[in-house]
């Protein structure tokens, strides 16, 4: 597939220009403000930061010291030690709460699909019932409460009052549960709407009538026919809903005291941890990158109809 | 209706003359119908929508007016008496905390004491000798800030809301609604906080709405208008700014605007948090403007009414500016309503997070996480949590409302359906 490979080297090309771009905002914005690693309450004899900066190359020129940063990130893949945090490089960090956070998203991300889709396709089908209504309406309030309100309504509810789940922390299933569902619920509410509106659209074509004359059932008709076509908008909402869920995670995370990215950002930018927070950045714009380029390819998979664009 | 059966020539005229008349009534009884009237139209045949408009603008009017409203102080604390109760009707009025040491511990004789005490200054300060005047006025001065009662149970109030708690304390006197929605963990009201929260919520998604809108619209104009490689440079921008989590750079931005040095820079300039807030949120949330506003000019452009402009002698600028936009402003609308949550919520979040309003201003994101902040095992604090959440959902979802309301509304392709 031709086609392919030159959409992919296109993307790939413009991720770059992206992350560079981003890259460089973020390390003339670092750089342009006083305080670095050595401001703290004690300060060092003028000698010895002297030569730490020397060591660490800080007393070279601004553009010296961007390509020398840029070039460790780009060969080495090191993002160089963090301000605050005793001990840790930037990279140990990410390493930390990478898998945390991922875990979380993944999960969040299939129960906001699953869940939406679903109540989606039986909303679409058993228009203007009572279930139709009370999905539509449940959809509505995810979509409308912040997940940091809903997650707090739900510890109060299902941690303290009927004590279902375990307040915070991180590593057995049923801790990661609750702040899954709390950060997916905005995005199954807004999965479910579209697919009802794809199904209902979807349900009125010709080919849908056809295969009911075919003599097909309706499970048949709906999840072999309908659905793939009802589902498009909601492949095309996934990119969004990903950056969304990036972004919800930020404070989840906090709300229920996971060791995640989220944290760890939050922490780097009230403490002015500068490379942590760039580093954080950095991670961050890639996933997004990622996942945008994921939902675009399966968006072509999924639809005969739209050709990879040739620009 | 014309009248078929064979009648005389006479009968006829009278009949022919009626009927014109009639149809001249009729047609005078016809205005021509505004895209904005069947607009408003159709948006009054949507429940939700109008439901959500009135809440709306309850909650403007409320926001603009919360200091004539008979609530409780706000920042007050009182930790011995009235820490964490919970909904109440027991009555309390202001100034009664034994600590603040008012007159009669009461607001309204403290306030009469206290403008009693400034005329007497003012008295003797008409009649002193000129060299005195300049140490009496700096004298008058601190009194001011020192003694004024108004200063201590609100947060830096300005003029106007000075002059409105006045009236209120004029009308209602030391009288105030009870708690009902209970205190918070300093002994704070919380309706009252949730009220002043209002204000600084609702201005934060205006004012950075419209520094969006003004960025965005002009962007996607200029875009659209001028067309040819600089539109695509312009658009190629916004795709790359698309595709950065932009909440990430927000709060990297915000830290490093907030680091001390930077701080006292910006104070320097007259730029306090708040405005720093705005302008960063505003620069943030233009694109999808930008992007609906090029798509309309450019469909906009070949019109007529332009050709004409450009054949009186009118400039580019005066062709995008007086003729495009005002063109594009119903779609801009709907993404006006639909952005004003969006940039609301970030604030909540941002607060929330500790990184956006910070106290003593309240914003319904810090009550949230104030609330939440308390929960412990031990004792629910759940009015904490549920009032300033409910009201803030609530807000986020009427506007959300209004803004799909607006956009059916001011459709074309909805137009006579």
């Amino acid at each position: 597939m031709g086609g392919l490979g030159g959409f992919l080297l296109r993307r790939a090309c413009w991720i770059v220009i992206t992350l560079w771009i981003v890259y460089t905002a973020s390390f003339i914005l670092m750089r342009s403000v006083p305080g670095g690693p050595f401001d703290s309450e004690r300060k060092l004899p003028a000698e010895i930061q002297k030569n730490i900066e020397a060591r660490y190359k800080l007393d070279q020129p601004l553009i010296n010291q961007y390509f020398n940063h840029l070039g460790n990130i780009l060969f080495a893949g090191d993002f160089g030690p963090s301000f605050r945090l005793t001990d840790f490089t930037v990279n140990e960090v990410i390493k930390q709460g990478f898998p945390v956070s991922a875990s979380m998203g993944i999960f969040a991300i299939t129960f906001a699909f699953v869940l939406g889709t679903l109540s989606g396709i039986v909303s679409a089908i058993r228009r203007h019932t009572a279930w139709d209504v009370s999905f539509m309406t449940a959809a509505t309030l995810g979509i409308a409460v912040p997940n940091f309100v809903l997650a707090s309504l739900a510890i109060v509810l299902f941690v303290f009052t009927i004590p279902l789940f375990p307040a915070a922390g991180w590593g057995s299933l049923r801790q990661i549960i609750l702040p899954a569902l709390c950060l997916g619920a905005p995005y199954a509410g807004y999965i479910a709407r579209l697919t009802r509106t794809g199904m209902l659209e979807v349900l009125g074509r010709d080919y849908i009538r056809t295969a009911y004359a075919k003599g097909l059932s309706e499970r048949r008709v709906v999840t072999r026919h309908a659905l793939r076509g009802a589902l498009l908008p909601v492949v095309s909402y996934l990119g969004p809903a990903t950056a969304g869920i990036l972004t919800g995670s930020l404070v989840l995370e906090q709300i229920f005291a996971l060791p995640g990215l989220g944290s760890h950002f939050v922490e780097a930018a009230l403490q002015r941890d500068y490379p942590l927070a760039l580093g954080m950045v950095m991670v961050y714009t890639c996933l997004l990158l990622f996942m945008n380029t994921l939902v675009d390819l399966s968006y072509v998979m999924l639809d005969p109809r739209v050709k990879i664009e040739t620009q | 209706m014309t009248e078929s059966s064979p009648q005389s020539k006479h009968t006829t005229e009278a009949s022919d003359a009626e009927r014109y008349t009639r149809l001249l009534d009729e047609a005078r009884g016809i205005h021509g119908v505004s895209l904005w009237q069947d607009a408003w139209r159709r948006l009054r045949r949507n429940r939700v929508a109008m439901g959500s408009l009135y809440y709306v603008i309850a909650i403007s009017i409320l926001a603009v007016f919360v200091p004539l409203l008979p609530l409780q102080s706000p920042l007050d604390k009182d930790l011995r008496n009235r820490k964490d109760l919970p909904p109440n009707l027991a009555a309390i009025s202001l100034g009664d905390r034994s600590e603040l040491r008012f007159e009669n511990n009461s607001l309204q004789a403290e306030l009469n004491k206290f403008e009693a005490s400034m005329a007497e200054m003012r008295r003797a300060i008409a009649s002193s000798a000129a060299e005195q005047r300049a140490d009496l006025l700096q004298r008058m001065e601190t009194a001011e800030t020192n003694n004024n009662p108004l200063l201590k149970l609100w947060n830096n109030p300005g003029p106007i809301v000075q002059a409105m708690l006045r009236l209120r304390i004029a009308v209602f006197g030391d009288w105030c609604i009870p708690s009902i929605f209970g205190t918070d963990d300093l002994g704070r009201d919380v309706l009252s906080r949730v009220c002043w929260g209002a204000r600084v919520s609702l201005i934060v998604g205006v004012v950075a709405t419209l520094v969006s809108l003004a960025i965005g619209v002009s962007y996607g104009a200029i875009a659209g208008y001028c067309g040819g490689w600089i539109d695509e440079l312009m658009m190629r921008f916004v795709d790359i700014m698309y595709s950065i989590p932009f909440i990430f750079v927000v709060i990297f931005l915000l830290t490093i605007l907030g680091a001390e040095d930077t701080k006292r820079w910006l104070d320097e300039h007259g730029v306090n948090q708040l405005v720093i807030f705005y302008v960063v949120i505003g620069a943030f949330y233009w694109l999808t403007m930008a992007r609906v506003v090029r798509g309309q000019v450019i469909s906009l452009k070949n019109e007529q009414f332009v050709e004409a402009a450009r054949v009186i002698g009118a400039g580019r600028t005066r062709i995008i500016f007086r003729h495009l936009i005002p063109n594009v402003l119903g779609i801009v609308i709907v993404y006006l309503t639909l952005t004003i949550p969006a940039v609301m919520l970030f604030e909540s979040f941002l607060s929330f997070l500790g990184l956006g309003v910070s106290p003593p201003d309240v914003s319904w994101g810090l009550l949230v996480n104030e609330g939440t902040q308390v929960i412990t095992p031990i004792k629910i604090y759940w009015w904490l949590v549920v009032f300033s959440g409910m009201t803030l959902a609530m807000t986020l979802f009427s506007l959300n409302f209004l803004g799909d309301g607006l956009r059916d509304a001011l459709d074309p392709r909805m137009k006579n359906r």
